[in-house]
């Protein structure tokens, strides 16, 4: 295959858009977990879980912008025809960040008395901004088929991903907090981790029988045998981080970002494993990437400038982080 | 019902929502900047104080700003998918830009700014801050790029009914941008000077005489006080600028339908399009050839040259009368303001109780701006290129009207809970005077607080 840009620039940029959708769930899968976590903790404890995630979340829900904003600029027709598919939920989703998003910020600046009901509107934004994502994603995978058994599956998944997001919140605080709390953040973490391979196991079962097509790819001589490391791995990490939920904390606070990194690690491989069941598609089935790709001229403009910026913000997201490193306290503007 | 009317009600309302925020942070920003350094300078505690009253009124609009456009990001998709199908070319590369520089740079730099006062030295901080400053100014620079675009077209090929990219910097800098860009950074400047002054003036009517409170309300006052004939000026090069490239948005800004020289300037009329004529008008002899071609022969275009091609003319007379009518109301209150505290020293009662609601002068200016201009591009969504009518998606009406009547409660609820908190943030500043412990002030970093701290 001779290399030249018309073929190598979506691809490119079909890549960039997964990089940044991962990104995202990852980081913003913590802080929308937290959010859901938020049902089951105290109010002393909300402040702490919520000083963990504070200096952070602006930038987390940047990835999604980054991710839809490269569908819409990379691959506009795809866009349209997926978010216009996707409408209601959509809808949904937006109304959940927004809550999420502005509770955040009201809970600490209302008068003391109001604070309770901000609490609540932070949990149910996130939960209903998971369930949506997750709702998404799984009629997307069914190639936005909305049948009654698109819709059933969708819910499948969405209970899935939010039972996930759980586990990243508490796996989140179990690295930023000690005592009581990160105790409590383990046993969150595994019962989180119970649902979640449950789900998981769950929408396993069903793929191959909802998307034929999806199966073909995956049930196949020999292609089964190169695919079979991500499943394998992803179950391996599952096993090995349930057991580790029995001997945590550790003495001296060992090993408390482990539990996040394991769960970001199996993140990437379900990921890994999504990516391989669409390719070459990215409206399943209707639209490749080539065919919904913006002209190349366009692609080329955006491409020069998000390689040299690209790692400047991966650069100083780093430096943030690095910043507000260690257990959180307290969270105030100074 | 209509998906395409409602569809743009949807847009109109989310966009109309999300601008209050940015136009907000955008100013509030650098004017944040201009405490630190003063900080930095005479290390008088009360311009920290100034401060950090002021940057919780920034995470706030910035929290509103980001989950706002998110929403907005997502709505190109759902209800103009025909947007980006005919322009995506050229609206692609600088709403990508707009990301990559300006949205990362502020969202990033924004916890270090809001929460890392204790965390990283005070240069960094400061560095923070002007990263941030810089940040959102720069994302107003390419929306505005793109929002100029879709005006006044330039540098582009249309090859199969798609706009492709010929010359991107005849595209960034077209005709009209650096107009705009001037006139709503100025509106950005006197609508955080106004918010700032406002609701010092709460503070002063509820006895507050605190250093803090003096100048936050000083540099309110005197900033509103410059900016706003600058304003004036700009906000007059840009509507000759409109003449030029826009006739028919200046005839129907002016309700003058016939084009010809002599043209009065109306102050008052209810604009009729189906008789093509103004009822109950008041206006004076000549003033539009005056004010727009400098001359009582100016030739003025009127809309009767553009048959079925030209904005409705109700809306655009109005808002733009609302839009300058507040300006002048700016103008006549900050030169006020400035002139008691320059030469008296103190606010008279009912200047200051003016002020208040006065807070939110630049919100009313900024909108009405908006939507002349906006209206003003109608029936086109890129002038002379896509109809808003082309771009609809294909979503049924009742979807799009479930949804808009949801946003819609949420934005008014989130409004009210938003202008609350402010009062609620001013008036407790008001009590706690100078008084309350100043958060610790320190010129090296500590250290990376231990596991355990």
């Amino acid at each position: 295959m001779t290399f030249d840009w018309p073929t190598a620039l979506p691809l490119i940029f079909a890549g960039l858009m997964g990089l940044a959708i991962l990104i995202y769930v990852i980081l913003d899968g913590f802080d929308l977990g937290i959010g859901i976590l938020f049902a089951v903790a105290e109010d002393a404890e909300q402040d702490t879980m919520i000083a963990a995630i504070g200096p952070f979340w602006d930038a987390n829900e940047t990835w999604l912008v980054l991710a839809v904003g490269l569908l819409l600029v990379a691959f506009p027709l795809a866009h349209g025809v997926i978010l216009t598919a996707l409408y209601i939920p959509v809808f949904v989703l937006l109304v959940g960040l927004i809550l999420r998003g502005v509770a955040f910020d009201f809970r600490a600046k209302v008068p003391s008395g109001k604070k309770h009901r901000w609490n609540r509107i932070f949990f149910l934004g996130s939960v209903i901004a998971s369930l949506a994502q997750g709702y998404m994603l799984g009629v997307y995978v069914l190639g936005l088929d909305v049948g009654l058994g698109g819709v059933a599956f969708g819910v499948l998944v969405a209970f899935c991903l939010a039972a996930a997001y759980a586990a990243m919140g508490a796996a989140w605080v179990i690295y930023k907090t000690e005592g009581e709390l990160q105790r409590k953040a383990v046993r969150w973490l595994r019962t989180a981790l119970v649902l979640t391979a449950l789900g998981m196991a769950a929408v396993s079962l069903a793929t191959p029988f909802a998307s034929p097509r999806i199966f073909d790819k995956w049930f196949v001589w020999p292609q089964m045998l190169y695919l079979s490391p991500l499943p394998i791995l992803s179950a391996l990490l599952f096993l090995w981080l349930w057991r580790q939920t029995f001997h945590l904390p550790k003495p001296d606070d060992r090993h408390a970002l482990t539990p996040f990194l394991t769960l970001a690690a199996i993140f990437a491989l379900g990921f890994a494993g999504l990516a391989w069941s669409f390719y070459p598609f990215v409206v399943p089935d209707k639209l490749t990437i080539w065919q919904a790709a913006s002209a190349t001229e366009s692609l080329a403009i955006i491409l020069a400038g998000t390689v040299v910026v690209l790692p400047i913000i991966i650069f100083y997201s780093f430096y943030a982080y690095r910043v507000f490193g260690g257990k959180a306290t307290d969270l105030t503007y100074d | 019902m209509d998906p395409l009317i409602l569809s743009r009600i949807q847009f109109g309302a989310n966009i109309s929502f999300h601008i209050l925020f940015p136009t907000i942070t955008i100013a509030l920003g650098w004017v944040l900047l201009f405490f630190k350094l003063r900080y930095n300078a005479t290390n008088d505690s009360a311009w920290m104080r100034a401060y950090f009253t002021w940057v919780k009124v920034f995470a706030l609009s910035f929290a509103m700003g980001v989950v706002s456009g998110v929403t907005m990001s997502f709505q190109f998709g759902t209800n103009w998918p025909g947007y980006m199908e005919h322009v995506g070319n050229i609206a692609g590369p600088l709403l990508a830009y707009e990301i990559l520089t300006a949205f990362f740079l502020e969202a990033a730099f924004l916890g270090i700014m809001l929460f890392g006062f204790r965390r990283v030295s005070n240069r960094v901080h400061t560095l923070a801050t002007v990263l941030v400053a810089g940040g959102t100014t720069l994302s107003a620079f390419w929306i505005i790029a793109l929002n100029s675009w879709m005006q006044t077209p330039a540098g582009f090929e249309m090859i199969d009914g798609k706009a492709h990219a010929v010359d991107w910097w005849a595209i960034v800098f077209n005709p009209s941008m650096p107009y705009r860009l001037v006139h709503m950074l100025l509106a950005s400047g006197l609508t955080v000077s106004f918010l700032v002054a406002g609701l010092s003036a709460l503070r002063y009517l509820n006895g507050d005489r605190s250093e803090s409170m003096w100048k936050a309300l000083r540099t309110g006052v005197f900033t509103a006080a410059v900016l706003i004939p600058i304003q004036i000026f700009a906000g007059d090069q840009h509507g000759l600028n409109t003449l030029e490239h826009q006739p028919q948005k200046i005839a129907a800004m002016e309700a003058n339908w016939n084009t010809g020289p002599n043209v009065p300037l109306v102050l008052f009329a209810l604009p009729d399009e189906a008789a093509k004529e103004n009822r109950f008008e008041v206006a004076i002899p000549d003033g539009a050839s005056l004010v727009l071609r400098h001359s009582t022969s100016g030739v003025v275009p009127g809309l009767n040259d553009y048959p079925g091609n030209h904005p409705p003319v109700f809306p655009l007379f109005w808002s733009f009368r609302i839009m300058v009518g507040t300006g002048l109301l700016m103008l006549a209150v900050s030169w006020s303001a400035a002139f008691f505290l320059k030469r008296r020293h103190s606010l008279p009662k009912p200047l200051a109780m003016l002020m208040v609601p006065m807070a939110l002068s630049g919100w009313l200016a900024t909108l009405a701006g908006w939507y002349t201009t906006e209206i003003g591009r109608q029936p086109w969504l890129v002038t002379g290129v896509l109809k808003t009518a082309d771009a609809v998606g294909p979503v049924a009406g009742s979807h799009v009207a479930l949804t808009l009547a949801v946003y819609l409660t949420l934005y008014v609820l989130l409004l009210i809970a938003y202008l609350g908190v402010l009062v609620h943030l001013a008036l407790k500043a008001a009590k706690d005077g100078d008084s309350s412990p100043l958060p610790g002030v320190m010129k090296t970093a500590m250290s990376q607080p231990a596991a355990g701290e």
